[in-house]
């Protein structure tokens, strides 16, 4: 018997304009859909066109100062979402606002509201944190003398001594570039901040430097946030409220405390339920049968094939 | 509020031209290998024309200053427009092989800041290599330079510096929109410009289909100008240079905006599309 899902909580379209106003992002019905071409070529002709929808009638309010997680499995949408946020990718149908403003009609004033920090730091491998960071400053009209007061003071916090902030990026570890990534985004004190797994690949310790800096941009840039993760830990200790996706759709959407207590309904136990179970409840589990369950040997071990399944699909 | 609209772009130009100077830097040994390659290069041809009599077996006294600076002229027109036009193409190329593409593209800064910002480093990036070279080939031949126009010279080649940036940024939307292949598709305009344009023959001498094509190229009136200014020492105002210059305003008007309203569009559809990804 398949499990039910747990339906969204939506915001409706039509809402009070001076409540418009506190949200700092509204995503309304977005879609978008990838297309891979039929090839032209005699030689390739074995190849089928294919869609994959990305991301399906998605609908999330994110209020000011607010820090929302958004979980999934990979390829669930999360970081096409975060590119259509970033003015990277424009929705197929739908409407995106932040602070108000339209991703694709202002785009030019929607990017001075915004920074993001992707799963692979990007940049110039060759130059040093500092040379990337001055270009960075420098492209949101930072002047260079301030900027570099604040790179040393950013960098030394996330534990970067001076020694090698004039050393090529390259020469780093995969941790230490994510941390400049960071000090990045941060420099720029964005209104909107987007976290696209940025802790992914850091060691404990840089993940709580991190996760300290997140909760200051909120204290005192007033910064709201949206962060991908596929660390349940970091979502339960950061997040105000977290939405789940799924094949690109958010199939759950609430508050920590309110997700656990709505898995344990769900699943009849006598305890909330724990992020990981509300995580695997949400992803996969209305999949799973007890055909499934039987013919794999666990719950555990069904999920992971189905996913397996699901990947070598995509 | 213009104001510091106007700082906001003026940092951001010069954001692009520091970070491609910090990369020039850093890929030192890079640049080195280019400029020896390109420096050997025009060895190779000039070495051609002081060899004329010899190949050609002329019995007559045969004007190989002349042909020289034909090929000098062509060998330095080239490299400059190969430094500036990869210079331009480069908005796209370094972004997608450093993984830079997104964070660039996301930036609050215009697309048009952007392209000043590279292509005015494109242009002094080119004038000095070809400075050079020109300073390694003199070293080499005995040239007659005492007709030179040296004015005349730098007027055309930082005017004709426009056009060929309008179509480095007209080569630079392929690999914006074929994200694996766009590099090399572009290396193919810089090779049709270096067939059609002259660099080391007369135009004449190209099949009459292809005539047409030489008289739109901004390459082929600036190496018409540079050798009337440097061999005969023709000025500004005279005839000959005037019939290079208009040609190539005109190409730059229509060139740049064109090729930037194009780059929009292009930016456009790879939004759409998902192609402004990091990597190919």
């Amino acid at each position: 018997m398949a499990m039910q899902r747990l339906l969204p909580t939506l915001p409706t379209s039509t809402m009070a304009d001076h409540q418009e106003e506190q949200d700092a992002v509204l995503v309304e019905e977005v879609t978008k859909v990838f297309t891979k071409s039929r090839p032209w070529l005699p030689w390739q002709k074995g190849e089928d066109a294919r869609t994959v929808r990305a991301v399906d009638q998605v609908s999330l309010r994110v209020k000011r100062r607010e820090i929302i997680g958004i979980l999934g499995s990979n390829g669930s949408g999360k970081s096409t979402l975060i590119r259509i946020l970033s003015t990277l990718l424009i929705p197929d149908s739908g409407r995106v606002t932040i602070f108000g403003y339209d991703v694709v009609r202002d785009e030019a004033i929607v990017r001075r509201l915004i920074n993001r920090v992707s799963v692979e730091a990007s940049f110039f491998k060759k130059l040093s944190p500092m040379e990337n960071l001055i270009y960075a400053a420098r492209l949101y009209n930072l002047p260079g003398h301030l900027a570099r007061e604040r790179i040393v003071s950013i960098l030394g916090r996330l534990g970067i001594g001076a020694a090698r902030i004039k050393q090529p990026l390259e020469d780093m570890s995969r941790g230490m570039q994510q941390k400049v990534a960071i000090a990045r985004a941060f420099l720029t004190a964005p209104v909107l901040l987007l976290l696209d797994e940025p802790t992914t690949g850091l060691d404990p310790r840089s993940k709580l430097d991190v996760q300290t800096f997140v909760r200051e941009l909120r204290e005192v840039h007033d910064a709201t946030i949206l962060l991908t993760t596929h660390d349940l830990a970091e979502a339960e200790a950061l997040c105000d409220r977290v939405a789940i996706i799924d094949q690109g759709r958010i199939v759950a959407l609430g508050s920590v405390d309110e997700l656990k207590q709505e898995v344990m309904r769900q699943l009849g136990l006598n305890v909330p339920a724990s992020m990981h179970q509300v995580f695997m409840h949400y992803t996969a589990s209305h999949r799973i049968t007890e055909e499934d369950i039987l013919r794999y040997g666990s719950w555990e071990k069904a999920f992971e094939a189905l996913e397996a399944m699901r990947e070598e699909e995509e | 509020m213009m104001f510091n609209a106007l700082v906001h772009r003026g940092r951001a130009t010069y954001a692009f031209f520091e970070r491609n100077w910090n990369l020039t830097r850093r890929y030192w040994a890079w640049e080195i290998v280019w400029l020896l390659y390109n420096i050997v290069n025009a060895l190779s041809v000039t070495f051609i024309g002081a060899a004329a009599e010899q190949i050609t077996g002329a019995k007559v006294k045969f004007d190989t200053n002349s042909l020289l600076l034909v090929l000098v002229i062509g060998t330095s027109v080239w490299s400059y427009l190969s430094v500036t036009f990869d210079g331009v193409t480069d908005i796209i190329n370094m972004e997608r092989w450093e993984g830079t593409i997104e964070y660039t593209f996301m930036a609050p800064i215009s697309r048009f800041t952007h392209m000043v910002g590279s292509c005015l480093y494109a242009v002094a990036h080119g004038l000095l290599f070809t400075l050079i070279q020109l300073l390694v080939i003199a070293a080499f031949f005995h040239i007659d330079l005492s007709h030179a126009n040296y004015l005349t010279a730098l007027f055309l080649l930082l005017l004709g510096s426009i056009s060929f940036i309008g179509f480095g940024i007209g080569a630079a939307i392929l690999p914006l929109l074929y994200t694996e292949k766009g590099m090399q598709m572009s290396f193919i305009v810089k090779a049709v410009l270096l067939l059609v344009s002259g660099v080391y023959y007369p135009i004449s001498v190209l099949p009459g289909w292809m005539q047409p094509l030489a008289r739109i190229s901004p390459a082929t009136y600036v190496l018409e100008g540079l050798r009337a200014a440097i061999m005969q020492g023709r000025p500004l105002w005279s005839p000959e240079i005037w019939s290079c210059t208009w040609p190539l305003i005109l190409t730059g008007l229509i060139s740049v905006p064109a090729s930037v309203y194009a780059f929009s569009l292009a930016e456009r559809y790879a939004k759409r599309t998902g192609k402004l990804k990091r990597n190919g």
